[in-house]
């Protein structure tokens, strides 16, 4: 009897152990599928956002290119051409977006419109100056608001005061849309142009250039150094206090908040040394003190992998140390050092907080072309879009940040490509 | 500038090159004797006595050029009595001026005259710039020429040059501390001299604004740092619940349950959250994640702050989760396999293994791993400068808005930086603050793992 009752305890206890056990192991898929999904929901929620900034909105409109209103004659000079009255032009032709306008619809009207768009009319008199004298339609662009609402990101349905658009407005566009003079096209400007007060001109080019001027310099600083670094340490150190504290100081230093290496830039760099502020050149030079540490680590790994045979076997042959490491060694293990330098780059290339630092916040208009000229980088511009009120901003940085994804996979990918195809199992 | 003198500098190169190599050629033609050493390293000798010096010029006036223009033009500038001057502002247009990149009309007569100064200062300097780089390369070679001889031993100079040459590479990442901790404590010493120490560490209020004329009514700035201490606290006490139980339990089942190929597959995934730049999390946290834990306050009745504690610490603790779960990863693969079979052995189950053997086995690397994370979260900048707040709050409500202490120091410098009030000096104070507790959690963590390793080495 007694050991019916203690044979059932058992089964039931092993049953809980085992509901137990069962339990544990679904817990940490659960806790794995979670991650998981927060990792998919963040790329979707970026990239539902940033697509539509792909595209942008253009209204139809015509424009008269008179002679007179110009004040252009088909012989003028480049120079006349800038200063042609392009703005009485593209004036008549808003007045003539629709018939019979007042002059307080005109004004309406007018904002429909961005504000760059006396340049596109000009511009394609630039190109065509055959032009003169008659009436061409031309699809320029309209203001983020009207962009804006077209795509869905900002509502139609609220109250006519918290909208940007009144309600004129919008029967404009709905009037535009019936008659099939508004069109989505390619956004063009977002990767030819640079920053800009107005959404629906603003790009990545100008953050582009910044950006990579500013890993050039990362990278000509950082990978010499960190390959002579680390075949100090690993070749030629002896085994001494000093040794010690280089490495531990080398571990140490990747653990340092990026922000604090800002600070190192606006204190020594800046202040002491005098950098130019907000230019690749201090940019790049934070950078590659940040990353140094972390392409040493990956360098020395590399180093450590090739066989001291080969380092013997050309000792052996009458060959000195330098010699050795140089003509032997250091080649065998530039792959893994290259690679572990792209890992670095990828690095900085996201880095924003010790650029802020230095200045590379500032409202740069246009594409650096030169290492010592002020430049914003894409970090620093997303972070700028993000901040800013203006809503046409919004999908501007999710699309900024699709691109600096897409430029971040890439570099990995080579890594991983260089890695696999160089990498020598011995 | 940049262009010539890199085109000097490799001119420099090839011929000296060639001129020692010739040089030592000649020797031995006219000797026939052998010489110590190949022709190259001969070579590399005289080249090494061209570039080096070369670059220590070039370097030294990219350095020092522009501030000792500077410091001439302000001596000799022509004061006007009574006017009030900056500094920076008068450099600037004396600047614009001369580079004709000033167009607005009306320019006083002194500014003028200091532009065309400023213009002759920079044209001597560059002249004397190419002079002296020349001169020196000259010196250079002809001293490594003369000491060429049959005896001489090149090779050997060589290498000891480069052995120079590698540890000043190393000496970079030592160079790279000290100048962090001296431009730390320098300025920070600089922000005590005008604040107490005792009151940027103990003092609940922080209202960092400078009154704009002396003896302005309430405008007094304070700096108690305890609520940007405590917000961050705070923050990374949300980031730590989110990572922690994540992170340990990914780690658990990918290192205990999971297939070899589920694990080939999670483990790269993973590693793209920790990959992906910051700035990406913060856009996250205040575009996805802080509308919606304002909208969950609404729904349970609380007033949430759209810059909550909340939506920064969930989004870093994502953040965070790759490098508790990687590190734990390593940890408790490194507990030795004969553990966990002696617990199997006598009928645990594998949850039981876990929890009774390999937990404690592993918890100091665990602790190391938790510790690495924190400093992570406590030293991260850009989530929380997107979404938390500015303003110093000091609650334990993570519904309400706070600040941290990278944000703080963010917004000290992001906009004019004048390095005589204590607002723009707070920022190195904060700084060191965050250096000396980032640092001695990673050593503390360092340390632990280390001693944890030997134990099952």
């Amino acid at each position: 009897m007694n050991s019916i009752v203690a044979q059932e305890r058992i089964i039931a206890l092993r049953k809980k152990r085992s509901a137990q056990d069962l339990r544990f192991k679904y817990y940490g898929f659960i806790a794995m599928c979670l991650a998981l999904a927060v990792l998919v929901f963040l790329l979707y929620s970026i990239f539902s956002r940033g697509f539509s900034a792909f595209q942008k909105t253009t209204i139809l409109l015509e424009i008269n290119y008179d002679q007179e209103v110009l004040k252009l004659t088909p012989d003028s000079t480049d120079q006349e051409i800038e200063k042609g009255k392009f703005f009485k032009v593209k004036k008549n032709a808003l007045n003539n977006v629709f018939e019979n306008l007042s002059k307080s619809d005109a004004k309406l009207i007018k904002k429909l419109f961005s504000t760059n768009i006396d340049k596109e009319i000009k511009n394609y008199y630039i190109d065509n100056p055959s032009v003169l004298n008659t009436t061409q339609k031309l699809w320029v662009t309209a203001h983020s608001n009207v962009d804006q609402m077209l795509k869905g990101n900002s509502r139609r349905d609220v109250p006519e005061d918290r909208r940007k658009l009144n309600d004129i407005q919008l029967s404009f566009i709905d009037q535009l849309v019936e008659e099939d003079r508004i069109q989505k096209e390619f956004n063009n400007f977002f990767f030819t142009r640079a920053d800009s007060r107005h959404p629906e001109i603003a790009g990545i080019a100008g953050s582009f250039m910044g950006s990579l001027l500013t890993l050039f310099v990362v990278f000509i600083l950082s990978f010499p150094i960190a390959i002579g670094a680390s075949v100090y340490l690993e070749e030629f150190a002896p085994k001494n206090k000093l040794t010690e504290l280089i490495e531990v100081n080398i571990s140490n230093l990747a653990a340092v908040p990026s922000i604090v290496f800002g600070l190192l830039g606006l204190g020594v760099l800046l202040n002491v040394f005098g950098f130019p502020r907000s230019t690749p050149l201090v940019g790049g030079t934070v950078l590659a003190l940040m990353t140094l540490p972390t392409i040493i680590i990956a360098c020395r790994a590399s180093l450590k992998a090739v066989p001291p045979s080969i380092k013997e076997g050309a000792l052996a042959i009458g060959a000195t140390k330098s010699q050795a490491v140089f003509h032997h060694v250091v080649p065998l293990a530039l792959p893994g050092t290259l690679t572990g330098t792209i890992i670095g780059l990828a690095q900085a290339l996201g880095e924003t907080a010790p650029l802020i630092m230095i200045g590379m916040v500032a409202f740069i208009p246009n594409i650096p072309t030169g290492i010592t000229e002020p430049s914003a980088s894409l970090p620093v511009q997303i972070f700028l879009w993000v901040e800013s009120a203006e809503r046409g901003f919004q999908e501007k940085s999710a699309a900024a940040i699709m691109i600096i994804l897409l430029f971040l996979f890439m570099m990995n990918a080579l890594a991983v490509y260089l890695r696999n195809r160089f990498e020598k199992k011995w | 500038m940049f262009f010539w003198s890199i085109v000097l500098i490799l001119i420099g190169i090839y011929s000296s090159y060639i001129l020692g190599k010739s040089r030592i050629k000649k020797l031995v033609y006219s000797t026939n004797l052998k010489p110590k050493s190949q022709y190259n390293y001969h070579a590399q000798y005289v080249l090494s006595w061209c570039l080096l010096p070369a670059l220590i010029v070039y370097f030294s006036w990219a350095i020092f050029e522009e501030q000792i223009i500077q410091n001439l033009i302000l001596d000799s500038f022509e004061y006007v009595e009574g006017a009030a001057y900056n500094d920076g502002l008068l450099l600037a247009e004396i600047r614009n001026v001369a580079n004709n990149t000033d167009f607005s009309e009306g320019k006083s007569q002194e500014i003028i005259n200091a532009a065309s100064q400023y213009k002759s200062l920079k044209l001597t300097s560059e002249i004397s710039f190419y002079i002296s780089i020349i001169i020196i390369m000259v010196l250079g070679s002809l001293y490594a020429v003369r000491k060429i001889n049959i005896q001489f031993n090149a090779q050997d100079t060589i290498e000891k040059y480069i052995k120079y040459i590698l540890i000043f590479c190393s000496s970079i990442a030592v160079l790279t501390t000290i100048g962090i901790i001296f431009s730390l404590i320098f300025e920070s010493f600089r922000f005590f001299s005008q604040v107490s120490i005792f009151e940027f560490l103990f003092s609940t209020e922080w209202y960092p604004f400078i009154p704009i004329r002396e003896g302005q009514a309430g405008a007094e700035g304070s700096f108690g740092a305890v609520p940007i201490f405590a917000g961050t606290f705070l923050v990374m006490i949300v980031a730590m619940c989110v990572a922690a139980p994540i992170g340990l339990l990914t780690a658990i089942y990918l290192s205990e349950y999971a297939s070899q190929k589920v694990r080939k597959t999670v483990k790269p995934l993973l590693e793209i959250l920790a990959g992906i730049p910051t700035i990406v999390y913060g856009f996250f946290a205040f575009v996805t994640v802080a509308p919606f834990v304002k909208s969950f306050g609404q729904s349970i009745g609380i007033d949430a702050s759209p810059t909550s504690a909340l939506a920064a610490g969930l989004v870093m603790g994502v953040m965070i989760i790759p490098f508790i779960s990687s590190l734990s990863d390593d940890v408790i693969n490194s507990v030795p396999q004969s553990l966990r079979e002696g617990s199997l052995g006598i009928g645990a189950n594998k949850a039981e293994t876990i929890k009774k053997v390999i937990l404690p086995a592993a918890l100091p690397g665990i602790v190391g791993a938790f510790l690495l994370a924190i400093s992570r979260a406590i030293g991260e900048t850009m989530i929380v400068v997107v979404a938390a707040g500015t303003a110093a709050n000091l609650t334990a409500n993570p519904f309400e808005n706070v600040t941290t202490v990278t944000v703080q120091i963010v917004v000290a410098l992001i906009g004019d930086q004048e390095f005589d009030n204590p607002r723009t000096l707070s920022a190195f104070a904060l700084g060191l603050v965050l250096f000396v507790i980032t640092l001695s959690l990673n050593v503390l963590a360092l340390r632990i793992v280390k001693k944890y390793r030997e134990r099952y080495e």
